[in-house]
C-alpha cells in the first residue's frame, strides 16, 4: 500500500521519541557544561613534564635530549639545552632543560613525544577546557605551566603511573646491583 | 475627479527574447550544506536538467603528500587521520600495512584482529553516518542522521577509551598497535556489537520502504559495470553495480580469510542500491565483528623487532592498500633508505570515485545531484588532501 | 599471474616496435615494474587491459615521482704511466644522471583478481620536454589522477581530454610536489621561532630576493 512506508517510519520516529524518556541507549547526550561525563584513562590532549619530589625545578625527569624536539611532527616543541648540570631527583649530575616551550597550537595531540621519550618524562595531559583570548602567546607553554607532579600523573592516569613507576624502580634497582 | 487607467495610444510589443536551449551557468558550493564540505561543482543547466558538470575542489588542499615527504615515517601517521577523518583507523591500517610491505615487518597474531576489529566498527560508523547524511541530502532532515550519530557516538566513545582520542586515533603503529585494551573495553564492545542490529532493523524500517525514498533514489545515477570498472570505482559503490570485488576476500589481508562473510552485490547500479549496500554491509560487518571478537588470541600486540625512534626501512618501493569503507584506500611509498619516505602516495578512494559524477548526473535534475553526490560518500579531507 | 618477464615477452611481440624494460625492485615488498616508451605506451597498456590471460582492467594508483639530477662518484683504478712507470693510480669518476618525471600506474585485474602489474614511464627531461603519453582513454580512472600529477609535477599528458590543474588553482605558477621546489614567503608570526622557521622569519623581514624564474614555469603547456 503506498503510504505503509512512510507510517512504519513514522512508528519509528515515535518509538525512539518515547523510547528516550526510558532508556538510557537512546539519550546518550549530556547536558555540559552542567554534566560531565568522566574522561577514559586513556584520555589524551596535550602534553605535559613530570617533576617527581615537591621542587618543580630540580625534580624534572627531562634531560633536554631533545629526542621529542625532533620526532614531534608538527614541531611544536622548543628546547634550549643548559649549560651545566644540576643533580637531578636521583642525585646524579644532568642537563636540564633551561627553556622547554610547547607551542599548543601546533600540537595535535598526537602522543609521539611521550612514546619516543627514554626518561619518560613526557606525559599526556587530560585538561580540555583551555580556550584563550589571545592566539599566540596565550597558547604557548612555559617550563613552569608544563612542569606537573608525579601524584598528578597519578591521578590521570592511574594505571599507566602506576606501570612506569615500577618500570623506572626496577631500572634503578638494576642500576644500583651494577654499581 | 477621479483617476482612471492610464490609456495607451498604442499597446507595447510583446516581450520576445527566450532563454531557448541556451545553458545556465550555476555554481553550486563550495559553501553548500549538501556537498559535504568544501567542494564546488559548476552545472550547466537547461531547465532543472543538468546538462554539464564539473566538479572543482582543492579548497582543503594542504599537500599532505608533501608534508609526508618532509616527516619521519612514524610522523606521517597521525596526519593520515586527517584524510578521512571519519575513518581514521582504517588509514592508519593502510599505512601500517604499506610501511610493513616496505620494511618486510611481521605483525602479530593479536594486532591483526585488534586491526580487523577497530577497521569493522570504523565500517559500521562510517556507513552508519553515510546513510544519516544521504538522507539528510534527500530532506529526511535531521531524524535519521541523528539515529546514525547516536550509534556513531557509541563507537567513538569506545574508540576514545582505548585510543585516546575520538577522531584523530593514532592508533596503530608498525609491526602493530599502540596499547592494549584497557579493562573492561571488550565487553563493552561486544554489547554494541550485539545491539547493532537492533538500530539496523530500525533504521531499515525508517527508510527501506519509505516511498519518497524510492521515488527519489531508484533509477537515480545508474552507473554500469563496465563503467565503474574502467573509472576504478572502488567500495560499495563499485559492488552496487554488481562486480564482486572485495579486497577482504582479493587480497585477503588482515585475517579476513579466516572470517566467514558475504560480499553484498547490487543490481542496477543506482543510488538506491549504493545506499542499500550499506546497510547490507553493515549486517556483514556485525558477523565479521562477533566473529573477531570471539576468536582473538592473547599475546603480544606489537612486533618487538621494530625500532620506533629512527625508523629506517631498506630501499625499494611498496603499493599497499586495504578495503577502506569508501573504497580502495592505497599508500605507495618509496624509500630511499632515509628516515622520510622519498614518496609518499595516497590513493584516495573518494577523489577517484568522483571521476564519474558527470557521467552519473548529466539528464538528472539539480536536486538528483545532491543525492548522487551523497551516495558516492565523499570526504573532502580526503579529495583534497 | 605469469611472470613480468612472460608479460614483456608477450606484450613486445603483440606491440611491434616497443621496448619494454623490467625495473627490479630491491625491497621485501618485490613488485618489480615495467618501463614503457613513450611511443608504444598506449598500446601497451591497451595489450595488458585486453589480453584474455592478463584482463588488467583495473588501474588503481597513478602517480608521479620526481627524480632528481644526481651524481654518483666511484672510485676506479686505472694504470697510467707516471714518469715513465706505470702505476696503478685510484681516481674518481663521477657519473652523471640527468633528472626525469616518472609517471607510476598500478595495474590490477578486477576479472581475474590478480595483480598489482606496475608500469612507469620516464620524462625525457624536467624542463620542457615532461610530456607524456596519457593512458586516460583506455583507463578512465586516470583522468583525474593524471591532472592531478599535472597539477603537482607538471607532467603534461599528451592525449588527455581535460588538463587543468585540478588541486591548486588555476592561476598557481611552479609544482609544489617537485623535490626542489620552493616555498612561497607565507611566514606567520610564531611565539618562539626557532631553526628553519627564524631563517624564514629573517628572509621574511629583510627584503625579499629576486625569483630565480620559477614563476615563468608556468601551467600553460
Amino acid at each position: 500500500m503506498i503510504g505503509s512506508g512512510v507510517l512504519n517510519g513514522m512508528a519509528v520516529t515515535m518509538r525512539n521519541f518515547i523510547g528516550s524518556y526510558f532508556e538510557k541507549d537512546r539519550l546518550i547526550t549530556v547536558q555540559y557544561p552542567e554534566e560531565r561525563e568522566t574522561l577514559p584513562e586513556n584520555y589524551r590532549n596535550f602534553p605535559f613534564l613530570i617533576f617527581d619530589t615537591d621542587d618543580a625545578e630540580a625534580g624534572l625527569r627531562c634531560v633536554a635530549c631533545k629526542i621529542c624536539e625532533k620526532e614531534c611532527p608538527p614541531q611544536c616543541i622548543y628546547i634550549v639545552k643548559s649549560e651545566d648540570k644540576k643533580p637531578d631527583y636521583m642525585g646524579k649530575p644532568q642537563f636540564y632543560p633551561a627553556t622547554f616551550d610547547i607551542d599548543i597550537s601546533v600540537c595535535m595531540s598526537c602522543q609521539i613525544c611521550v612514546e619516543v621519550c627514554p626518561f619518560e618524562a613526557i606525559k599526556m595531559d587530560k585538561v580540555f577546557e583551555l580556550s584563550r583570548r589571545e592566539r599566540f602567546d596565550a597558547l604557548l607553554m612555559r617550563k613552569n605551566e608544563l612542569a606537573k607532579s608525579n601524584t598528578y600523573y597519578h591521578n590521570i592516569h592511574p594505571l599507566e603511573a602506576a606501570e612506569v613507576d615500577a618500570k623506572l624502580t626496577e631500572a634503578a634497582e638494576a642500576k644500583k646491583k651494577k654499581t | 475627479m477621479s483617476v482612471g487607467f492610464h490609456e495607451l495610444e498604442e499597446a507595447p510589443p510583446p516581450m520576445t527574447s527566450r532563454l531557448e536551449g541556451e545553458l545556465l551557468e550555476v555554481s553550486m558550493g563550495p559553501q553548500h550544506p549538501s556537498t559535504h564540505g568544501v567542494f564546488r561543482m559548476n552545472v550547466a543547466l537547461e531547465g532543472e536538467i543538468v546538462r554539464k558538470l564539473k566538479p572543482v575542489f582543492g579548497y582543503l588542499h594542504r599537500n599532505h603528500e608533501k608534508i609526508g615527504e618532509n616527516t619521519s615515517y612514524l610522523g606521517s601517521m597521525p596526519y593520515t587521520d586527517r584524510l578521512d577523518y571519519f575513518c581514521s583507523m582504517t588509514n592508519n591500517w593502510a599505512y601500517a600495512l604499506s610501511v610493513e610491505k616496505l620494511a618486510g615487518i611481521e605483525v602479530p597474531e593479536r594486532a591483526e584482529y585488534l586491526r580487523v576489529i577497530l577497521a569493522e566498527l570504523t565500517r559500521l560508523q562510517n556507513h552508519a553516518s553515510l546513510l544519516g547524511f544521504l538522507l539528510s541530502d534527500m530532506g529526511a532532515w535531521g531524524t535519521p542522521l541523528m539515529y546514525a550519530f547516536r550509534e556513531r557516538e557509541k563507537i567513538l566513545d569506545l574508540f576514545e577509551s582505548l585510543s585516546g582520542s575520538r577522531m584523530m586515533c593514532d592508533y596503530m603503529r608498525f609491526g602493530g598497535c599502540r596499547c592494549d585494551l584497557p579493562p573492561g573495553w571488550m565487553e563493552r564492545a561486544r554489547k554494541l556489537v550485539d545491539g547493532f542490529p537492533r538500530f539496523l532493523d530500525e533504521f531499515e524500517k525508517l527508510v527501506v520502504s519509505n516511498e519518497i525514498l524510492i521515488a527519489r533514489t531508484q533509477e537515480v545515477g545508474k552507473l554500469s559495470a563496465e563503467l565503474a570498472i574502467n573509472a576504478g570505482i572502488t567500495g560499495p559503490m563499485l559492488r552496487a553495480c554488481g562486480v564482486n570485488y572485495d579486497l577482504r576476500k582479493v587480497d585477503g589481508y588482515g585475517f579476513y580469510p579466516r572470517f566467514k562473510f558475504r560480499v553484498p552485490l547490487g543490481e542496477h547500479g543506482d543510488c538506491y542500491d549504493r545506499l542499500m549496500m550499506r546497510v547490507l554491509e553493515l549486517r556483514e560487518s556485525v558477523g565479521i565483528l562477533q566473529q573477531a571478537m570471539e576468536q582473538i588470541p592473547p599475546g603480544p600486540i606489537v612486533n618487538p623487532k621494530v625500532k620506533l625512534r629512527s625508523f629506517r626501512p631498506p630501499v625499494g618501493e611498496a603499493y599497499g592498500r586495504i578495503e577502506g569503507p569508501k573504497g580502495e584506500l592505497g599508500f605507495y611509498l618509496i624509500s630511499d633508505g632515509g628516515s622520510n619516505p622519498y614518496r609518499y602516495r595516497v590513493r584516495p578512494p573518494s577523489f577517484i570515485n568522483l571521476t564519474i559524477l558527470e557521467d552519473l548526473c548529466l539528464g538528472h535534475t539539480v536536486a538528483d545531484v545532491m543525492v548522487i553526490l551523497g551516495s558516492i560518500d565523499i570526504v573532502m579531507g580526503e579529495v583534497d588532501r | 599471474m605469469e611472470s613480468l618477464e612472460e608479460i614483456k615477452a608477450r606484450g613486445e611481440a603483440a606491440v611491434p616496435g616497443a621496448k619494454i624494460t623490467i625495473v627490479p625492485n630491491p625491497g621485501p615488498a618485490n613488485q618489480p615494474s615495467l618501463l614503457l616508451d613513450h611511443e608504444h605506451a598506449t598500446a601497451i597498456a591497451r595489450f595488458l587491459r585486453n589480453d584474455v590471460a592478463l584482463r588488467l582492467d583495473h588501474c588503481s594508483n597513478a602517480t608521479g615521482v620526481d627524480w632528481l639530477d644526481r651524481k654518483v662518484s666511484k672510485k676506479v683504478k686505472v694504470k697510467k704511466v707516471v714518469e715513465g712507470e706505470e702505476k696503478e693510480i685510484e681516481e674518481t669518476h663521477e657519473e652523471f644522471f640527468p633528472g626525469y618525471l616518472e609517471a607510476v600506474y598500478h595495474l590490477y585485474s578486477m576479472t581475474h583478481k590478480h595483480g598489482p602489474v606496475v608500469i612507469r614511464m620516464r620524462t625525457t627531461d624536467r624542463g620542457e620536454a615532461a610530456r607524456l603519453p596519457s593512458l586516460t582513454p583506455i583507463f578512465r580512472s586516470a583522468e583525474f589522477q593524471e591532472r592531478e600529477i599535472f597539477d603537482l609535477y607538471g607532467i603534461r599528458f599528451d592525449g588527455h581530454p581535460d588538463l587543468r590543474r585540478i588541486l591548486m588553482w588555476d592561476e598557481f605558477a611552479d609544482f609544489p610536489m617537485r623535490k626542489d621546489y620552493r616555498e612561497p614567503d607565507d611566514y606567520e608570526y610564531e611565539p618562539t621561532p626557532h631553526d628553519d622557521v627564524l631563517e624564514k622569519a629573517k628572509e621574511h623581514y629583510s627584503a625579499r630576493p629576486q625569483l630565480d624564474g620559477a614563476e615563468n614555469l608556468t601551467a600553460q603547456s
